[in-house]
């Protein structure tokens, strides 16, 4: 009898915790024939305005918004869900640095071209979609926003160093990684204890993206070590940290943010997002100093930048990536961009009159808008992401970069950088 | 108790045969099941959340268990297998000890010593004895944030200071050394005075009158100290090392948030990444929960041994 009680008891427990733990499933029929959907975004999506919009016309359709403060705990929280089976919102966020992982899990997330409403042709950018299309063809998220990558530098410093200062004329340094380098010999050797751009990661990742190949070839094989534009790159970044041209600090550290208030590089690799992080990191003290301009090193790059999926989980995909259809049009997208400035990647949004009129202050009033979408269409191709792409430029080759930061040799430091990637394709 | 019971009740049963009262049978009941169902809240709690992780954990870790996989595939003991060939592990298990002991024992010197100094008559004795505890009040995100920005490398406040005094800066995100230095520094600010207040508790609970015959018989106050404090705080010594044993080997927040970049790789070269930290970065950022488990489990078998081993030998030197 003793045992019996105890084993009701445990019973119990267990019940109540398995209960607990897949309690929270997804949206469903509520009783007045009102369909609930969920949508789970990070950061700011601007969508809170839009979505009372969507319910205004669409009364059938009532929308609850999921938000957590960073990207990291939310795409956390997508993958152990994905694993789970259940507990994703019908319409889930993506951003573009967790791309690799999450189409190494498409067969989880419905084929919007498939179960979406029809779509006109070209609303995205092609380079956008093309990234989010599985290899036979399925596309699993819709374009929200985007990071077209210009260059942000020092004016003052520019002028010190005797460069070129006024934005049409640094133009020519920054037209290929060679003459960006070689300027930056020519900047470190008038300028004393000022680095010429601030992390060697920091410019190593967007060399890498530009190139049609990266880590991993088409047929997801990983190419490391075969594949010459990643060698030549290290070669180019870490003879320039060997120069003195890193300022050889972590991006998004305490030391970097001092690193912009002390004024102790001139150059940063700059998406449109990172005039915000400039403007508060480098403080009202630095206004006027900074300035941006519409061009960058062999053409274009893009950093950052947003989706929105239709898990299977779902029980209400149709309506769902009809949601996620209307929030990413190209209309909807601007008003985000007004709430939130999310740089849309629609291509009717490019040339929309609110984007091409706005302008940043702290940057000299410079026509921001009209500059990242010149930025944003000189991007050719989406690189190819294998699976561990993400976890690749991370945990092995940033953390390698600053190792020769940190006065380890480059040689070795590519060749754990190597080992590193193997081991995290395993 | 039990057992005399139905000793009794058996008894009974064979010498006549009584239908006992419908009062007397519920009595009974209550007596024999309501202990359970009162100290049920524990065990159902422990086992919910203490036992049943534990064991599910084991039963993960012979799978290769990735996060999303549709079916993880059984591997049997191939995770531990790879674990002991795997130099990022064995490099993690060294940062732990080398930070465990660059932690554990100054820390216990000194609390000791600081215990001693509060036993004394002091002015405003509450006042110097919540002072220690200070430190330990204070949230452990902010605190090692702050150390971290006084251990940066190049605008960092230390090595302001030791340049300033003529000795060249430390790069205390480089060397390998050097951060566990650091990060031992943010435990032994934490811990010191918790430990100093629990070792002082025990100290003043040593009765007077060993003390007042010690002094009779002309024993100074150090001779007093290692004759009689520090043994009769065996039990205590005892208890402070097991626990900082188990809490220094799991150390994970202070070198999570000492990399600058907010990655789990413990530094460039994983300097200071330690084995909780290992077990993070692959079961939360590699999605390898199969891995992540087999190293949890490890972990908590080193802990028990390297537990029971300063249990040992606390109870031998401390005589």
């Amino acid at each position: 009898m003793r045992h019996r009680w105890v084993s009701v008891l445990i019973c119990a427990a267990v019940s109540a915790a398995a209960t607990t733990a897949c309690g929270s499933g997804g949206a469903s029929q509520s009783a007045d024939g009102q369909t609930e959907l969920t949508i789970a975004t990070f950061n700011e999506f601007g969508y809170e305005d839009l979505l009372k919009e969507y319910e205004a016309a669409h009364p059938d359709v009532k929308i609850t918004q999921r938000k957590t403060g960073q990207g990291q705990p939310h795409h956390q929280n997508l993958f152990t869900k994905l694993g789970a089976g259940s507990g994703l919102a019908d319409v889930e966020g993506v951003e573009e640095g967790y791309l690799s992982q999450v189409m190494s899990k498409a067969g989880q997330f419905n084929d919007l071209g498939e179960i979406g409403p029809k779509i006109e042709d070209g609303r995205w950018l092609k380079w956008k979609t093309e990234a989010m299309t599985t290899k036979d063809g399925k596309l699993i998220g819709y374009g929200t926003d985007i990071g077209p990558l210009a260059m942000c530098y020092r004016k003052d410093l520019f002028a010190q160093a005797g460069l070129p200062s006024d934005p049409e004329g640094v133009k020519a340094l920054f037209s290929t990684w060679d003459s960006y380098f070689a300027a930056g010999d020519q900047f470190v050797a008038k300028v004393p204890g000022v680095a010429w751009f601030d992390s060697a990661a920091q410019v190593f990742n967007a060399m890498h993206n530009q190139h049609e190949t990266g880590y991993y070839d088409k047929s997801d094989k990983l190419v490391v070590d075969t594949n010459p534009d990643i060698k030549s790159d290290w070669t180019a970044v870490t003879a320039a940290v060997a120069k003195g041209q890193s300022a050889r600090l972590a991006a998004f550290s305490n030391e970097w943010n001092t690193g912009f208030k002390l004024g102790k590089f001139a150059t940063k690799t700059c998406p449109s997002w990172m005039l915000g992080v400039v403007e508060s990191q480098a403080g009202p003290e630095n206004k006027g100093k900074w300035a941006v301009t519409d061009a960058f090193p062999d053409g274009g790059g893009n950093w950052g930048g947003s989706y929105l999926t239709v898990p299977k989980q779902s029980k209400n995909a149709k309506k769902a990536a009809e949601l996620a259809a209307w929030l990413t049009a190209p209309e909807q997208q601007i008003k985000a961009f007004k709430a939130k400035g999310t740089f849309p990647s629609q291509v009717k949004a490019l040339d929309a009159p609110e984007l091409l009129e706005q302008t940043n202050a702290y940057f000299g009033d410079v026509k921001a808008g009209a500059l990242f979408a010149t930025q944003a269409k000189k991007v050719k191709a989406a690189q190819y992401k294998g699976p561990a792409d993400g976890q690749i430029q991370e945990t092995v080759f940033s953390p390698a970069l600053q190792s020769v930061e940190q006065g380890k040799n480059a040689e070795e430091a590519w060749r754990t950088a190597v080992e590193g990637a193997q081991k995290a394709a395993k | 108790m039990t057992v005399v019971l139905t000793k009794d009740g058996r008894g009974r049963a064979e010498q006549a045969p009584p239908q006992p009262p419908r009062r007397h049978r519920l009595n009974r009941l209550d007596a024999k099941v309501s202990p359970y169902l009162f100290v049920a809240p524990f065990f159902v709690l422990f086992g919910a959340i203490g036992l049943f992780p534990l064991l599910y954990t084991a039963y993960v870790s012979l799978f290769d268990w990735e996060v999303g996989a549709d079916e993880p595939a059984f591997i049997g003991l191939d995770n531990y297998r790879t674990l002991v060939e795997d130099g990022q592990f064995w490099n993690a298990l060294f940062n732990t000890f080398s930070i465990f002991v660059l932690s554990s024992a100054p820390q216990i010197v000194i609390a000791v010593a600081i215990a001693a100094l509060l036993n004394e008559n002091l002015r405003a004795r509450t006042g110097w004895r919540m002072g220690v505890l200070l430190p330990y009040v204070a949230s452990l995100v902010a605190l090692t944030i702050i150390f971290g920005n006084l251990f940066g490398p190049q605008y960092g406040l230390v090595n302001n200071v030791l340049s300033a005094v003529g000795i060249s800066p430390i790069d205390w995100q480089a060397e390998t050394f050097g951060s566990h230095a650091a990060i031992a520094s943010m435990v032994n600010w934490r811990w010191t005075g918790y430990n100093a207040l629990i070792v002082l508790a025990a100290m003043q609970a040593i009765p007077r009158e060993v003390h007042e015959a010690a002094l009779v018989d002309g024993a100074g106050p150090l001779r007093r100290f290692f004759s009689i404090t520090l043994p009769m705080l065996k039990p205590t010594l005892i208890f402070v090392v097991v626990t900082s044993t188990i809490g220094g080997l799991q150390i994970f927040t202070e070198p999570k948030l000492f990399e600058p970049s907010g990655g789990s790789g413990g530094g460039t070269e994983h300097q200071y990444q330690t084995v909780v930290l290992y077990l993070y970065q692959s079961g939360f950022q590699q999605l390898d929960l199969g891995y992540a488990s087999a190293i949890a489990w490890v972990l908590f078998l080193i802990v028990i041994a390297v537990a029971g081993l300063n249990f040992l030998v606390t109870r031998r030197a401390v005589r």
